[in-house]
């Protein structure tokens, strides 16, 4: 390091080569650490949107010299309000590239590099190349497949020990309009993203009875344009396409045609395009506050130069300043990160119907899966149940939704292989059939 | 009939690059933010990273005041300067970068020293909607608070701090109609139907319902009749169900109203279901709580004259028909939760609610223009439509009388309660306050911060100590810091680090949204930030 670089990170060499009575018990104040940080340390960031865009900065102003993003987005006008890498001439381009050749240009003691790509384009071999991995995301399910992956690289010695070589810490940040929260995750040794499903807020759904013949609300009348009147009228003969403006306009349109017929109120553009693209309010304020504790903690997991968040915060702002820090538990029985234990499903008879099946999965409060493929072992023999995304498969194996267990053969103690989104690796659900045998009614 | 086809509006390339916030603050709240002009004081990493998420979301205009030149430790912890410009002058670097992040917002640079601006320009801060500062020495931030204190102007003073940082708001009057509460009671007025309510009620008798319109009564309405079954039952027409058990009864009465199949299993009915959840709240008693009822009470609207703010004559209006046609109550606020309901049951309750708000609403209006007669301002300085979101809002109003932080600094032998107090809980972070306090006063005495070089880090420990023991014993106070913190803080040597300046750029940049925007609650009026557990604290100075 020149001269210059080393006055440049004054800052960060106090806290560095200084011991504290607030040290983690590993550490040991020095020049190494910043090297370590500057030359060896390498880490994933996930997401380059509001999150993501402030944790590349805080992380290239924190030391850290090797980072890779990936994401798989193009930048929209909309994101502009707090993705501060991004200009109005990047709209259209990938966020991922555009944000690492800010930071790279910004902070040179920096490198980021990008990957214009879904997480899930990803191998093993690549995930496995990180000291830790950073996620800013919105969506549960990508978090839940970044989970599944960061455990499934653990591995496990002869006794059941745990090999902390395999071990890729997660730190993990959300935020929603003027909330956020934080966490750290150990994998294989702190609570995991499966082990707390139930933190995550339910999806808003409205029956479909009430949007058919009952609407009282504004987002009623939207839901029916959305989900029976462009369906039957297929006013452009495409699927909706939620960035085009004409199908919102004409959603909007529709909209308040409904809702004056039933002298409803409050239809709004605003809120058709909220309803219709499920949109979460976010400013820069939030995002900032909550990737900056996220880089913290990565900067404490880099150093051990002081103790990390255990292992939960949650943030508002709303009414005053209010943050919450607990210890989440760990699930003996989750389904990703309790290592080999058997996992079952409680089925109540073989008069079910496959496509049942596949409901309980995404209604189960510990599966909560999105579109599951299902697979069972027959007499030694793999037969593929139903596989929803390959078109040809999804077709012929449409049929055996509307079968029962008992007609596809299926019965207590099978093995059924689920393969889902939600988890990068398929996993063997056994089922447990209380009434195996017979049809009624 | 031909219905003219509506039009969608066209949407403006400013609402769909903000589209994301303007679903938070509004299309008033945004216009508030586009107009207003804020000042910072230094631009430190702290002092960017506020900036930064001001500009982002609109703010009109940023004036930065700074007379240093950038160093390379300044490049080491502020992402809006670079290496290149070493030696520059570092607001007018900052000032450029941070115009980049937003075409919309109107960027300046004030090469001054704060001292030598308040007493030859002090005018020039009267000019600002807000003005926040970052790493000031004790002088400065006395003499600039008792400024802004007399020019009402907002003032926040932070700091960033090695693992900790603070944030110390003065605010001399803040009225907020909009505080967006997050869990509101709605306002169903069970206890106190207005009469066409009354008259609405009265047009149901459950039992005689169809099965079809049994299942789609709206809730509230099952509520009223029971509440009135229930009246009957015990003999008294005006009691209200308080305690569990009384709640209890009238929960099973409604659970036993509940139609039965003819094998004797009950329908499902979920408007009675519902009906059942909501007995817990929907009987509560219509009044004024505390803080309205001191609001009410305040000499702001007792005396009105021709400078008296809109709020203040909109309150006393709000007042006045409390008093009168209000019997007590504050006006409907006109709107309904959603319930189980078909449609046409469902809108005409609405419809009620909201024809009533805007009768109430109409009646403030009157008093609002009869109050504007009587100081003789122009009849348009308040509009209906002010007066309709005032009375929509009369519940969550809110008004903040902050302190002037100059006083802190000089108050001397009298005990600050609430420092005192904190000082006794062994988890709060008053703590921590205190040490940012008495590194103020260690460079007023030094002219440097404790550890600012290697060696000194052990010998400034007992020097920081007995700083804060003076200052402790100045306010009367009779504990005492704990001396792992002041090592800590010694350690620090007055580093900053980005991650810690990010946080808390985001909490105050939030913070000033919500002050010039007047929606949603500011912190009351101190805090502080721990990054070793991340937690943070409140207190009122």
């Amino acid at each position: 390091m020149c001269d210059n670089d080393h006055r440049r990170w004054n800052h960060l060499k106090k806290i560095l080569e200084r011991s504290s009575p607030f040290c983690h018990p590993d550490f040991e104040p020095g020049t190494g650490i910043l090297e370590f940080l500057q030359n060896s340390c390498k880490l994933l960031v996930v997401g380059a949107g509001g999150l993501g865009c402030e944790l590349l900065k805080d992380l290239a102003m924190m030391g850290f010299g090797d980072v890779h993003v990936i994401d798989m987005d193009t930048i929209d006008l909309s994101n502009l309000n707090r993705q501060f890498l991004f200009r109005r001439k990047d709209v259209n381009s990938s966020k991922a590239e555009v944000a690492a050749k800010f930071i790279n240009e910004r902070v040179p003691t920096c490198r980021v590099t990008p990957h214009h790509c879904k997480i899930q384009d990803k191998s093993e071999d690549f995930y496995r190349n990180f000291h830790f991995v950073v996620c800013g995301l919105d969506s549960v399910v990508a978090r839940r497949w970044i989970n599944g992956m960061l455990i499934s690289l653990l591995s496990y010695d002869d006794n059941q020990q745990l090999d902390n070589s395999t071990v890729i810490p997660l730190i993990d940040g959300g935020t929603e309009g003027f909330k956020g929260n934080v966490r750290v995750i150990i994998p294989g040794i702190t609570p995991c993203i499966d082990c707390t499903l139930d933190l995550f807020p339910p999806q808003v759904t409205y029956p479909l009875c009430t949007i058919a013949s009952t609407p009282r609300l504004p987002e009623h009348c939207i839901e029916y344009v959305k989900l029976i009147q462009w369906p039957k009228e297929n006013p452009f003969d495409s699927n909706i396409d939620t960035d085009d403006p004409v199908h919102i306009s004409w959603i909007y349109e529709k909209s308040l045609e409904r809702a004056d017929e039933f002298g409803i109120n409050g239809v709004n553009y605003r809120l058709v395009q909220g309803v219709i693209k499920n949109i979460i309010p976010a400013v820069a304020s939030t995002n900032a506050v909550i990737a900056a504790a996220c880089v913290t903690e990565a900067f404490k997991v880099a150093t051990s130069c002081c103790p990390l968040l255990n292992n939960y915060a949650v943030f508002n702002n709303a009414d005053g300043i209010y943050t919450y820090t607990y210890e989440a538990e760990r699930k003996s029985d989750c389904i990703t990160c309790s290592p080999r234990k058997a996992k079952y499903l409680d089925i109540d008879d073989t008069n079910m119907r496959l496509e049942k099946i596949i409901e309980i999965l995404c209604e189960h409060q510990q599966y909560q899966m999105k579109n599951p493929a299902l697979t069972i072992e027959l007499d030694g023999k793999r037969k593929t149940l139903y596989m929803p995304n390959v078109p040809s498969i999804e077709l012929k194996t449409r049929p055996n939704l509307k079968m029962t267990l008992e007609q596809l053969g299926i019965a207590d103690g099978c093995k059924l292989l689920v393969a889902d989104i939600t988890n990068p690796r398929a996993f063997e659900i056994i089922l447990k059939i209380k009434n195996n045998c017979v049809s009624m009614e | 009939m031909a219905v003219p086809s509506p039009k969608s509006p066209e949407q403006s390339e400013r609402s769909r690059k903000y589209d994301r916030q303007l679903r938070l603050w509004g299309d008033q709240g945004q216009q508030d933010l586009e107009t207003a002009h804020v000042c910072l004081i230094n631009a430190t990493a702290l002092g960017t990273e506020i900036l930064k998420s001001l500009v982002l979301p609109g703010i009109g205009a940023f004036t930065i005041i700074d007379n240093e030149v950038i160093t390379e430790e300044d490049i080491g912890s502020n992402f809006f300067l670079t290496a290149d410009r070493i030696g520059e002058k570092r607001g007018s670097i900052a000032s450029q970068l941070l115009c980049e992040l937003n075409p919309d917002t109107r960027g300046h640079f004030i090469d001054e020293c704060l001292l030598k601006l308040l007493d030859l320009n002090p005018g020039l801060f009267n000019t600002f909607n807000i003005v926040v500062t970052t790493s000031l020495h004790e002088k400065e931030i006395i003499d600039l608070s008792h400024k802004l204190w007399t020019y009402n102007i907002p003032l926040l003073v932070c700091q960033s701090y090695g693992f900790f940082g603070s944030m110390r708001l003065q605010l001399a009057e803040h009225t907020m109609i909009k505080t967006h509460p997050d869990n509101q009671n709605p306002d169903l007025r069970l206890d106190c139907p207005f009469q066409k309510l009354k008259a609405h009620f009265d047009t149901y008798d459950l039992e005689a319902l169809d099965l079809t319109n049994h299942l789609h009564v709206p809730y509230l309405i099952i509520l009223y009749k029971h509440l009135e079954k229930w009246r009957n039952d015990i003999g008294d027409v005006n009691v209200l169900p308080e305690t569990y058990k009384q709640k209890q009864v009238i929960r099973e009465n409604i659970k036993n109203s509940i139609r039965k199949h003819e094998n004797g299993t009950l329908h499902h009915e979920e408007n009675f279901e519902e009906a059942i959840r909501s007995v817990n709240f929907a009987y509560n008693r219509t009044s004024l709580s505390e803080n309205i009822q001191l609001i009410l009470k305040d000499e702001k609207l007792m005396n009105l004259t021709s400078n008296s703010q809109p709020f203040w004559i909109m309150a006393r209006a709000l007042k006045d028909f409390v008093d009168n046609e209000g019997c007590g109550r504050l006006p409907v606020r006109g709107t309904l939760p959603d319930m189980t309901a078909d449609t046409f049951k469902y809108i005409s309750l609405q419809q009620l609610y909201h024809e009533q708000a805007a009768k109430d609403a109409e009646a403030v209006y009157n008093r609002v223009q009869q109050l504007l007669q009587n100081v003789n301002l122009p009849d348009d300085t308040i509009t209906e439509q002010d007066i309709k979101i005032f009375c929509k809002h009369a519940s969550e109003l809110c008004v903040i009388r902050g302190t002037r932080i100059a006083d802190e600094y000089e108050r001397k032998g009298n005990a600050d309660n609430e420092i005192s107090q904190s000082l006794e809980d062994p988890d709060s972070l008053i703590e921590h306050y205190i040490i940012l306090r008495g590194i103020e006063r260690f460079y007023s005495e030094y002219y440097t911060y404790p550890g600012e070089i290697d060696e000194q880090v052990e010998p400034d420990i007992p020097k920081l100590k007995l700083c804060i023991s003076k200052l402790l014993s100045e306010w009367g106070c009779m504990s005492s810091t704990k001396e792992d913190y002041i090592h800590e803080y010694c350690r620090y040597g007055k580093s900053e680090l980005h991650s810690v300046s990010s946080f808390i750029g985001g909490c105050v940049s939030h913070e000033i949204i919500k002050i010039i925007t007047r929606q949603y609650k500011p912190v009351n009026n101190s805090f502080v930030f721990n990054a070793i557990n991340c937690s943070t604290e409140s207190f009122t100075l």
